[in-house]
């Protein structure tokens, strides 16, 4: 049997692509590595009940994958430090049906109009690819419109006045403000700073079947247990419905098989060890930023710049000690934003130009406060303090914070290929991050930690403190090369997007250039990683992609 | 009855713990069960179904029926990751295709008579003395310990919410949640 398409990777690119193609008629297979947990084994049209309020399964014993003992990633900052310098944990974005969306919490922005095109708005700038996508804001709009359907978002149209223009208002209203971040936004705002109520893809109502978020708190790393999280159960929950979708999961795609000119389906491993061939009329791949490039080598796709301009998000972290308890663990994790540090103004170019750099952008800043206990203590000391720190709590409880998710510029350095001599536990190569910042990254943030530094003081805070991730390189010598690894779980731009087969791999719709049926409908399509969330933009262009496969002219009804 | 460890490991892991999270007003490790907790990791494989992931959706403490006690029952990939995490990789082909792994059982056993079989009757500066001596496994121990103290009590430590009460935290939370009164106001 021949199916329509086959989808490898179920996160919210993969589950989208299934829900336009089975709308269309289409039948589609969906292949995925990792465990089902997200939806209910007897009736995949349900959710399970497998996610809970439980740190230890979730933090510390990988039970959405990846699990590096059996399938690790190696790193290294550049060639200069040899295969590698890192193996095991590199970006632990889940391995599991639902992937990347299943641990997000559910922030996401669209993107503004100048980040589809950053050259022709700012220039360019050495060492880095600084390019413009080959679709403009105003083409994607319909798709984010569809996308804040799809998933269901919560947002207030209006709230933000950096925000690119919208055809219509938000899905639902935004949730309870969090405690801290009513605080946070009274101060930032008092510093000329322009916070507003996240979109975010938690229900504030019941929502297409899902309840309205109680406000639990475990969203950031957890799966939802009551699926008030939309991205992308939604989506799945609709595509299984259709009765035209099949979902194999613990299924690993080991190569796609092609004629030399058109994919004929893919090589997969099944969970019992035996390898078949699926035979497929389209191949679509949504494995991540990661996975997406090793499974084009692993496959001998040998276009040049497969793997290559692999962006992250810069963080950084501006913490501080306030004299009340704040109590982050109530509520979404984040509710609030502000985008003044994507603003190009004149303090940022001044700063810029004192860098010798043309401009720098910065990226979206999460009003926020750490949750979660165990996290906390294993930062406290042992002996009689710990049990006194745990108590008044100034790294949890008593703590706010802002996350800054600074733009990265494209490098062709940064890249991901194959390791020459790790293995998974089947025996394939593993992913190779080779990732070092722009000089750009270091000076944006520096630039705006400070105005958050003050936010915090005018907060009352008694303490503040400033950290990126990846860390500077004197840190990096006192903690070793794991302080290098950037935390952040924003990867793209592995498989970059453009009209000119010489510069990018896929084109404007996804599809590799020289294989019109091989579609990638993940982040790894970006040109720039912009300061925002990447997930709400990958599931505009999946949406897109989808369409233009079944001939489906512009954005549809959710 | 330890699962995995000895009577005589159990008892140094115990006066270890204890330093690391000592009681004062409120209990330390020891009376939370975080010996209890690590021996039940490295003794994981001795219940079925294994005890590495609680399940859910909800614990009971705030409605709804005990699901954290039903722990998952794991695939064959889970158990390859796992055994191989705790009892190591034991020159078996299928754990080793990166090369050999050090099980938390081996690092424990050799951490554990490396605080000495007098552990128990040092004083205690000497037993902290002893703990920063043995800085590695210390670190591990500690790491534990923390998970131990402030995890899910279905993992058998924080007994009775004894970590989560010294943290003014109120555990797993669903299905009852938090009001929106009670996010937004201090």
């Amino acid at each position: 049997m021949t199916v329509d398409a086959v989808i490898v990777g179920s996160g919210p690119g993969g589950a989208t692509v299934a829900d336009v193609l089975t709308r269309a008629g289409w039948s589609v297979l969906i292949v995925e590595k990792g465990r089902n947990h997200l939806l209910d084994p007897d009736d995949l049209s349900k959710p399970a009940a497998d996610y809970s309020n439980d740190e230890l399964k979730f933090l510390y014993r990988h039970f959405l994958g990846p699990d590096p003992l059996v399938e690790p990633r190696t790193f290294r900052t550049g060639e200069e430090e040899g295969d590698h310098s890192h193996v095991g944990e590199v970006n632990s974005i889940p391995t599991t049906v639902g992937g990347g969306g299943t641990h997000a919490d559910g922030k996401v922005p669209r993107f503004r109009e100048e980040d589809f095109a950053l050259h022709s708005t700012y220039g360019p700038i050495d060492g880095a690819e600084v390019a413009d996508w080959p679709l403009s804001y105003d083409d994607l709009e319909p798709f984010y419109a569809e996308a804040e359907r799809s998933v269901g978002v919560a947002g207030q149209a209006g709230a933000n006045p950096f925000a690119a223009w919208r055809s219509g208002p938000y899905p639902m209203p935004p949730g309870a403000p969090m405690y801290g971040a009513v605080l946070s936004t009274a101060a930032a705002e008092r510093q000329g700073l322009h916070p507003y109520a996240a979109p975010t893809a938690a229900n504030s109502v019941p929502y297409d079947g899902r309840p309205a978020c109680n406000n639990c708190g475990f969203c950031a790393f957890f799966g939802c247990p009551i699926h008030a999280k939309g991205d992308p159960v939604a989506m799945l929950q609709r595509a299984m419905a259709s009765g035209r979708a099949e979902l194999l999961s613990e299924t690993f795609v080991a190569r796609v098989l092609t004629d030399g000119r058109r994919a004929t389906g893919v090589e997969v491993i099944g969970p019992d060890g035996v390898r078949r061939d699926i035979a497929a009329r389209h191949v679509v791949i949504a494995a991540g930023a990661f996975e997406t490039p090793r499974l084009l080598l692993l496959s001998g796709f040998d276009h040049p710049l497969v793997g290559r301009y692999l962006m992250v998000h810069f963080q950084t972290f501006v913490i501080g000690i306030m004299p009340e308890r704040m109590h982050g663990h109530r509520g979404r994790a984040v509710t609030h934003l502000h985008d003044d540090a994507v603003i190009v103004d004149d303090a940022a170019r001044t700063a810029a130009r004192a860098a010798g750099l043309p401009w720098i952008r910065g990226g979206l800043v999460e009003h926020g406060g750490p949750s979660l206990p165990i996290m906390e203590a294993k930062l406290y000391p042992w002996g009689k303090r710990h049990k006194q720190l745990m108590g008044s709590s100034p790294m949890r409880d008593r703590m706010w914070a802002f996350t800054m998710q600074g733009e990265d510029l494209p490098q062709a350095t940064n890249r991901v290929d194959l390791d020459p001599t790790v293995r998974d536990v089947r025996g394939f190569p593993v992913a190779r991050v080779t990732y070092h910042p722009h000089r750009h990254e270091l000076v944006a943030s520096a630039h705006h930690a400070p105005t958050l530094v003050r936010v915090l003081q005018d907060m009352g805070a008694t303490w503040t403190m400033t950290a990126t991730s990846p860390s500077p390189v004197d840190e990096r010598d006192r903690r070793g090369v794991e302080a290098a690894v950037p935390m952040s779980r924003h990867v793209m731009g592995t498989t970059r997007m453009g009209a000119d087969p010489a510069t990018s791999v896929v084109d404007p719709y996804g599809r590799l250039h020289g294989f019109d049926n091989v579609v990638v409908a993940d982040s790894s399509v970006f040109v720039t990683s912009a300061g925002y969330g990447p997930t709400l933009t990958l599931v505009a262009l999946a949406a897109r992609a989808a369409g233009a496969l079944v001939g489906r002219p512009s954005a549809g009804e959710m | 009855m330890p699962l995995w460890l000895t009577e005589g490991e159990l008892r140094i892991l115990r006066a270890a713990c204890e330093r690391l999270i000592p009681e004062d007003d409120t209990p330390g490790a020891a009376a939370a069960g975080v010996p209890e907790y690590i021996d039940g990791l490295l003794g994981a494989f001795m219940v079925d179904p294994p005890r590495i992931w609680a399940g859910g959706p909800t614990s009971g403490r705030y409605g709804g029926d005990a699901g954290f006690a039903r722990f998952h029952r794991l695939t064959a990939l889970d158990e390859l990751a796992w055994r191989t995490r705790i009892e190591g990789s034991l020159g078996r082909a299928e754990r080793e295709f990166n090369g050999p792994v050090q099980g938390l059982q081996e690092r424990y056993r050799t951490g554990l008579e490396e605080l000495g079989p007098g552990f128990c009757s040092l004083g205690p500066d000497e037993q902290d003395e002893r703990l920063r001596a043995c800085q590695e496994f210390t670190t591990l121990l500690y790491a534990h310990c923390c998970e131990g103290m402030y995890g899910a009590p279905e993992y058998g430590g924080n007994r009775d919410g004894a970590g989560w009460d010294v943290a003014h935290y109120p555990g797993d939370v669903q299905p009852r949640g938090w009001t929106d009164a009670e996010v937004s106001g201090p």
